[in-house]
């Protein structure tokens, strides 16, 4: 197949070329995706540590929600998100849609459960070991919130990792309330997805190799600073 | 608790603003995928941005959807191939203008081995009947576009109704179309803009063109500042404006790709 | 400040003079099952002496379990645990030290932290423990990766700047070397001269000689006996006792 070996080369060309067109679609992708993992962290932290000290009627329903709710359909989410902000929808007047303030909406739809159920897990694996001790301390479960929550610090960037993968790899949300509007919302996926519907697929897969490798150097960087700590803390 | 989800929320409000602050006139135009894949706005729109200063917002989608966009108050303009919808978009009241903007056509693709001899027929009308008789694939875009939409009524003038194995809905874009009926081998109706820019055909060719019924109207629409009084209809305007002026009109006519015209304005 | 590491840690001058705990401990008819099985009691008896206490009593007698009653780890199934006074400041020292994933300095100032001790108060207060325990060394050095006998000094160390007036050991040295079980037992009388409460299980009889004030010997989840120590080492008066100290294998 010429056009996949081609491919190699457009993604090579694409990083050395520097194309401004390029760095913004990248810079945006980040920022929408890492600004969507930060605020569905700062929700979905608390929450999954929440659910994970506090036993309540309907706990079970809960924590069988969160976990189905990390398969939701990125467009399904999206279309969600879109009627919600759709001028003809609830919170129309905020002007949001086709914004990159839609799209980081939509991801943080789509990853807070991801955060809040893997870290209601990690969670609760620390309590087990905990429990005693931080009852023997005195504290209520809301005080026990933050200290569970640092001291599974090493488990929740694993889990952080997990949530910026999805956000970063969906398209089907960030299309439907992004809109793909060229140097206003367009970002990586939906940039890969244009160029299929070109038929230019040497170009679109060298779009998705850039992807893959701005991915990689996240999650690497990631790995080398958690490696490092968990070897000094043990 | 109540702290975090304002910090949340200010989060999303921060990059929200950031980006809008780069400009604050702009207007939103839904559109078709055909004139977003051709680089028909690549070509035109710097040319509006300059003389005027505003930014087009292009959200590209099937013709069903670019309505729906508007008819909830999401786009500012409107610009879509779809002339029997677009009246009826202005009779109930969503848009209060509508002009002819340009044209382009619709031509017949396949294999380039033919199976079905379209490429032979008298007019289109013909060219359907063929494949329905031999039943050689056809792959529809079956997403209520305004090629699609075309597509059924060419199916209706040859008194075929499209239906069997042979007959592929794909409820997809124009180019994954394209994509699809170049891995299949299969028949397809495109716009002449998409197929011209399509760098994907494989053993696909054009084989059957030229009928008047193939005639693509494109149409503009200036929405009902009545209904959305949020919508920035000035703006909008001066975007409508342009298109039918002459220098408008002379851009769409200066845009080729591979040294063919793909529009031709013909604004009244 | 002298080390509690150092041989004679436990005569270190500057611990004021032993005057009595104040916290008198009462088990009314307690009582604790598990899905229909009693596991526990009943059993009363007051802890009022000078202490320390050492439970003791072969494994499964239900020693851990009197420990958590009396913490309120576990809430009683039928009957009460009262104090004399209003509940006492306490704190417990487990069998396997539960130490925070943060540095030894961190895991007291965080105990004072949620003591609500000001928040200037605790890196001192914090520091000056670590020292006395014979981990100045070991500040900044993560809990984790200290060795057991360190854990358990930290342990020991996050009680002390509690300041509790009740201190429960559950077999704090069962998982220690030689030297290690003499710093903890150095740290339990310094505990008792400030004037601490203890109560510890062992199941070392020799550990329980050293250390007892009185002795509460506990067999198949009751107390079977509860008298001075002097007295309970050289005339026990249950055969289960008796048994116990001749190192036979009892149930």
């Amino acid at each position: 197949m010429p056009q996949e070996t081609n491919a190699f080369f457009v993604a090579i060309s694409l990083l050395l070329s520097g194309d401004a067109a390029l760095m913004s679609i990248v810079a945006l992708s980040l920022k929408v995706s890492l600004v969507a993992v930060l605020v569905a962290a700062v929700l979905g932290f608390p929450l999954g540590a929440a659910v994970a000290l506090w036993r309540f009627p309907g706990r079970g329903v809960v924590v069988v929600t969160l976990n189905a709710l990390m398969g939701l359909p990125p467009v399904v989410a999206g279309l969600c998100v879109y009627l919600l902000l759709s001028r003809a929808g609830p919170l129309g007047e905020w002007g949001l849609l086709f914004t990159p303030a839609a799209m980081v909406i939509a991801q943080v739809v789509l990853v807070l459960p991801i955060l809040a159920a893997l870290s209601r897990q990690k969670v609760e694996e620390l309590l087990g070991e905990y429990r005693e001790q931080l009852v023997s301390l005195g504290m209520s479960r809301l005080r026990m919130m933050p200290t569970l929550l640092w001291d599974a610090r090493f488990a929740l960037l694993t889990v952080l990792l997990a949530g910026f993968g999805r956000a970063s790899a969906e398209v089907g949300a960030v299309m439907m309330v992004g809109g793909n509007i060229d140097g206003v919302t367009r970002v990586m996926t939906s940039a890969i997805v244009l160029e299929t519907s070109k038929g230019n697929l040497p170009l679109a897969l060298g779009l998705g190799m850039v992807l893959l490798t701005l991915v990689m150097l996240i999650n690497a960087a990631a790995y080398v600073i958690g490696e490092m700590a968990r070897r000094r803390m043990g | 608790m109540k702290s975090t989800i304002t910090l949340a929320f200010a989060g999303i409000m921060t990059v929200g603003w950031a980006s809008q602050a780069h400009s604050e006139d702009y207007i939103t135009l839904a559109s078709t995928t055909s004139t977003e894949n051709s680089g028909l706005f690549d070509a035109i729109v710097p040319l509006f941005e300059q003389a005027t200063g505003i930014e087009v917002r292009v959200v590209a989608v099937g013709t069903g959807q670019a309505f729906e966009i508007a008819r909830r108050g999401d786009a500012d303009s409107l610009l879509v191939h779809d002339t029997a919808g677009e009246k009826t978009f202005v009779e109930n009241g969503y848009a209060t203008e509508r002009a002819d903007v340009m044209v382009n056509d619709f031509v017949l693709i396949g294999p380039a081995s033919d199976p079905a001899g379209i490429a032979d027929a008298q007019n289109a009308a013909e060219a359907f009947a063929d494949i329905a008789e031999v039943e050689a694939p056809f792959t529809s875009r079956g997403d209520d576009s305004g090629t699609h939409r075309a597509e059924l009524r060419l199916w209706d003038e040859a008194s075929v109704t499209p239906e069997g194995d042979w007959y592929r809905e794909l409820g997809s874009g124009m180019g994954p179309t394209l994509n699809t009926a170049a891995a299949m081998g299969a028949y397809v109706m495109s716009d002449r803009a998409t197929w011209v820019a399509f760098e994907n055909p494989q053993h696909l060719t054009l084989l059957f063109e030229g009928d008047d019924v193939l005639f693509n109207q494109y149409g503009s629409l200036l929405l009902s500042k009545a209904r959305y009084p949020h919508l920035k209809r000035d703006l909008a305007e001066q975007w409508h404006q342009w298109l039918l002026s002459d220098e408008g009109q002379q851009a769409i006519a200066a845009f080729e790709v591979e040294g063919q015209p793909l529009f031709f304005p013909n604004a009244q | 400040m002298t080390s509690l590491s150092m041989p004679d840690a436990h005569t270190i001058p500057d611990i004021p003079v032993f005057s009595g705990p104040v916290a008198c401990l009462t088990f009314e008819a307690v009582s604790f099952a598990h899905q229909g099985k009693t596991l526990f009691g009943p059993c009363s008896f007051t802890l009022a002496g000078p202490g320390p206490t050492l439970v003791m009593g072969p494994n499964g007698a239900g020693k851990s379990l009197l420990l958590r009653l009396a913490h309120g780890l576990l809430s009683p199934t039928q009957g009460g645990v009262s104090w004399s006074s209003a509940r006492p400041r306490q704190a417990m020292v487990f069998q396997q030290p539960v130490l925070l994933r943060r540095s030894a300095l961190s895991n007291l100032t965080h105990a004072l932290a949620v003591n609500k001790t000001p928040r200037k108060a605790r890196k001192p207060l914090a520091e000056k423990a670590l020292a006395r325990f014979g981990l100045a060394a070991c500040t900044d050095t993560s809990a984790r990766v200290l060795s057991g006998g360190e854990q358990q000094r930290l342990a020991l160390a996050r009680a002390w700047v509690l300041e509790p007036e009740v201190l429960f050991l559950d077999e704090p040295t069962s998982a220690l070397d030689p030297a290690a079980i003499k710093a903890v037992e150095a740290a339990v009388h310094a505990f008792q001269r400030q004037g601490t409460r203890v109560v510890m299980t062992t199941h070392d009889v020799h550990q329980a000689k050293r250390l007892a004030g009185d002795v509460l010997f506990l067999a198949g989840g009751h107390v079977r006996e509860h008298t001075l120590a002097d007295t309970f080492f050289t005339a026990p008066a249950s055969k289960a006792a008796q048994a116990f100290l001749a190192g036979e294998l009892i149930e």
